[in-house]
Parts: C-alpha cells; structure tokens; sequence
C-alpha cells in the first residue's frame, strides 16, 4: 500500500500534502507556544514544562512528527529527482507565461528551501531540545529553564540572525507548500483557490514573522 | 494594415532522434506583419529548400488553433507569448523589426525530438487508450437527448473537453507533468453520466500511464494553465485527485 502509494504520481502529492499540513500545523503551533516568552521567562517555563509532563503523549506526537518530516524529504526529493529524468535536454531560455501561473521563486525553490529547513532542524534541535539542561523553579515547581538557554543562545549574533533568516525561507516555503498542499489533495476550485493562495502565504508569513520576534527581541535587549 | 519587419531566428536544428541537435540562426527579411509565425517558418523553409539546405520540420495541421497539432516554445513558453493562442494563431504583428526569437521542441523525455521542432507524443495517446473513453454496446447510434445533463454541469465537462492535445502543458511544466491533459480527460468524463460508470479504474489507470510514460510528478506550478491554448484550469487535477482518492477509497 505505502509502495504503491510511493510510485503513483497523485498518491506522492497526496501523501506530501498531508505530512506538508501537519508540519504546517505544527510550526504554527510551535510558533505560537514561542510568544509566550514575552509575556515572561516563567511563562515560558510552564508552558514547556507542560509540554514535557505529558511524557508518552509527547513521545508519540515527536514521533508522529519524525515520521511525517521523513515522509515529506524523501518524497519531495523522489519529486525532484523524477522532474529530473522527466526532462534531460533543458531549455535554451525559459520564462513564465504570467498568471494565472504559480510559478514562483517559492514554487521553484522548494526543494532548496525544504532541505536548509531540515539541516536547520537538526541543528535547532541539538541547540535547544538537546541543550544545555538548566534547572529553575516556578511556583515551587522544578523544571527545566528553557528560557534562559534560549537567552543564552541568541545573545550570538549567529542564532540571533540566522534563526530568523531560515525562517523566512520557511515562509517562502509555505507561501507555495500550503496552497499546494490543499490542490494536491483535491480540496481546490477556481473559486476559492486565489483565496487559499493568498491565505497560504500569508499563513506563512505571520509564522515567520512570529518566530522572528523573540529571538530578535533578545538579542536587541526588548525582554 | 500590414507593414513588414526584419525577424532574426535561433532555431533547434537536430536532424533525427539520437543526432545532436544545435540552435542555427536565420534571418528572415520582409516578414508581413500580418504572417503567422508558421507562415515565417514556411517563408523560411521555401528560402532554405531554394539554397538546397534541409527545410525546418514542424509539425502542424489546421492551422485555426484546434487540432493540437502545432506546438513549439518560443523564447522561452510554450506556443509563444499570446494568451490563449496556439502557435499556429499567434501573428507577426505581435513582434517588432529586428526581433530575435528562440524556436525550440516540446522539452520532455516522454516527448522525444524526431527531428528539428517535431515530437513524438504518441505518449499522449497511450494515456488516453488507458482510460480516457466511455465504452459503449454497438448497435444504433443511440437516439439524442435520451440523457439529460444540466446545462452547467455540461458547460463544466466541456470545459476540460476543449483540450486539444497539443502537450504545452507538458513542455511548460518546470516537471514534464502531463497532469493538465491527463486531469482534463479525467475531469471532463467524470462530469458526464455517460463517463460515470467507469470513473474509478479510468482514474487508476490513465495516472498510472501517466507515470509509465516518464512524465515527472505535478509541483503545482500552475504553469500549463497559463500557456494552455484552450486554458483548461488546473481544477481539473484537482478533480483528477479528488478522483483518485475516491477510487483508491472504495475501489
Ligand atoms: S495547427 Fe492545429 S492547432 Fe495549430
């Protein structure tokens, strides 16, 4: 079932829709949760330390959430790499007839952008999740001080820009991956698709924007 | 009014399916403004045959932009830059004195070059004789009107029906997809109650041609739409998802 699924050319777009919506769900989610360092560090520490009590419902989700970033690299590089054979001999000049085309830097660099958010991933994830473990205590609760590694490391000007930097490709990313996303699992008429268009990049973009903020904030000395 | 122009050409000379093809430049003097672009090919070819050099094979039938047969990418889309046009209606008077225009074949492995600008898309035809009919009993022609469609759900089917197979969805997509021809068969019979019964295995089986065939997967680029001379949507791959899922379903 997962083979055939994997060869047919709308089974790989349905499947890289659905891994696309729920890493989109779950970057805005992200994002969101990440706000609450404004209101304060303590804040910030509940809400992680929330998240951490939920022990094996957070282990299933993080596992839910690998499996979906696996599903959706190895099925956009099979993309890539079949665009690849499907035309050998390139054109001398190529150009876009204009609308209603999507065709995009964002549509045209998914590939590039995908992979720089994967590595970025990584590195996110061993710089944070599997960071320095501070210990702090709120209302008479121990648990891990997230914010103040988070202080710590986007004092460096290299997380403090970089971070937002990946980010905004992560925008550029949605702006054609959530539009998509939705025309690959059916789910468009001409009606409505400007309108998810539009919604879709300014999804991404307010996603970006939110995630931008915080560590910007830090470095600048606002929180 | 006509006025004529000097039009400079970079054309895809290849002299059959395994040579090595090159781009040849030409220039065509007194091109009447009011020539097709075929017609300056054809000037071009009456010169080239005079000089007894190989005239430029492109293929073409009707010449009104309804038969699918022309189809080359100029500077750089498909059927040149007239919205909605296929090349063979697309005009000089749309062009300037001294222009340069590149000339290439439909780029896409599944559409071999046979020679200069001509292609094999034989391809498309292979997805259509997997699914892309309504079979029916022999017999007497059926009497009309014995199955009646409202007249928006006609218009709909008609829509993707206009397709004339001409395979510039193909050569415009940053992929090679051919998800626009194969959508607009999928969508426009699916509309029909005479399409109806078969809906499922044509479904299955034209995207599976689709992918034996060596066409790349759809990114939704929504290019093909823009350079389709007939512009069928790209609703018409989502219908051909939405088609799929149903299928893959409740086969
Ligand atoms: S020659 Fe028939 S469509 Fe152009």
């Amino acid at each position: 079932m997962f083979k055939k699924l994997y060869q047919s050319p709308v089974g790989k777009k349905i499947a890289t829709g659905i891994t696309g919506l729920g890493l989109s769900g779950f970057v805005l989610m992200h994002m969101a949760g990440n706000l609450q360092y404004l209101v304060g560090p303590d804040k910030y520490n509940e809400y992680s330390h929330f998240l951490i009590s939920l022990g094996p419902i957070l282990w299933l989700v993080e596992l839910g959430l690998l499996v979906f970033v696996i599903f959706h690299m190895t099925l956009g590089i099979n993309i890539w790499l079949g665009k690849r054979k499907a035309r050998r001999v390139h054109y001398a000049v190529t150009a876009s007839a204009g609308s209603p085309s999507k065709k995009t830097v964002s549509s045209r660099s998914m590939i590039y952008t995908g992979i720089i958010i994967g590595v970025f991933l990584v590195i996110h994830l061993l710089s944070f999740k599997y960071g320095t473990y501070y210990e702090t205590m709120v209302n008479g609760v121990v648990m891990r001080d997230l914010a103040r590694l988070m202080h710590e490391k986007f004092q460096n000007p290299m997380y403090a820009f970089g971070y937002p930097a990946v980010v905004l490709l992560l925008a550029l990313h949605l702006r054609h991956g959530i539009w998509s996303a939705f025309q690959s699992l059916g789910a468009t008429r001409p009606s409505i698709s400007p309108f998810i268009y539009v919604i879709g990049g300014l999804t991404g973009l307010g996603i970006a924007i939110g995630f931008l903020i915080v560590p910007l904030a830090i470095y600048f000395g606002i929180v | 009014m006509s006025h004529t122009m000097t039009i400079h050409l970079r054309v895809w000379r290849q002299a059959g399916p395994e040579a090595r093809g090159r781009f040849v430049a030409y220039t065509v003097r007194n091109v009447n403004s009011n020539m097709s672009f075929l017609e300056l090919l054809d000037v071009l070819n009456e010169k080239l045959i005079h000089n007894g050099d190989d005239p430029i094979e492109f293929d073409y039938d009707c010449r009104e932009g309804i038969c699918g047969s022309c189809g080359t990418v100029i500077d750089g889309v498909a059927h040149g830059p007239q919205r909605r046009t296929a090349v063979c209606q697309l005009h000089m008077r749309h062009y300037n004195d001294g222009d340069t225009i590149v000339v290439e074949p439909w780029r896409a492995t599944a559409f071999p070059v046979i020679r200069d600008l001509v292609t094999d898309r034989s391809a498309f035809d292979r997805i259509v004789e997997a699914g892309g009919y309504v079979s029916v009993d022999t017999g007497n022609a059926p009497d009309a009107n014995t199955i009646i469609i409202p007249k928006e759900e006609l218009e709909n089917a008609f829509d993707f029906a206009a397709c004339i197979g001409c395979g510039a969805c193909v050569a415009a997509c940053p992929n090679a997809s051919a998800s626009l021809f194969t959508g607009a068969k999928i969508a426009h019979l699916a509309g029909l109650p005479q399409g109806k019964p078969e809906r499922k295995e044509r479904v299955v089986a034209m995207v599976k041609q689709m992918q034996i065939e060596g066409f790349g997967d759809c990114s939704n680029h929504a290019e093909c739409e823009a350079v389709c001379p007939k512009g069928i949507s790209i609703s018409a791959i989502a219908i051909m998802r939405r088609e799929y899922i149903k299928a893959k379903i409740s086969p």
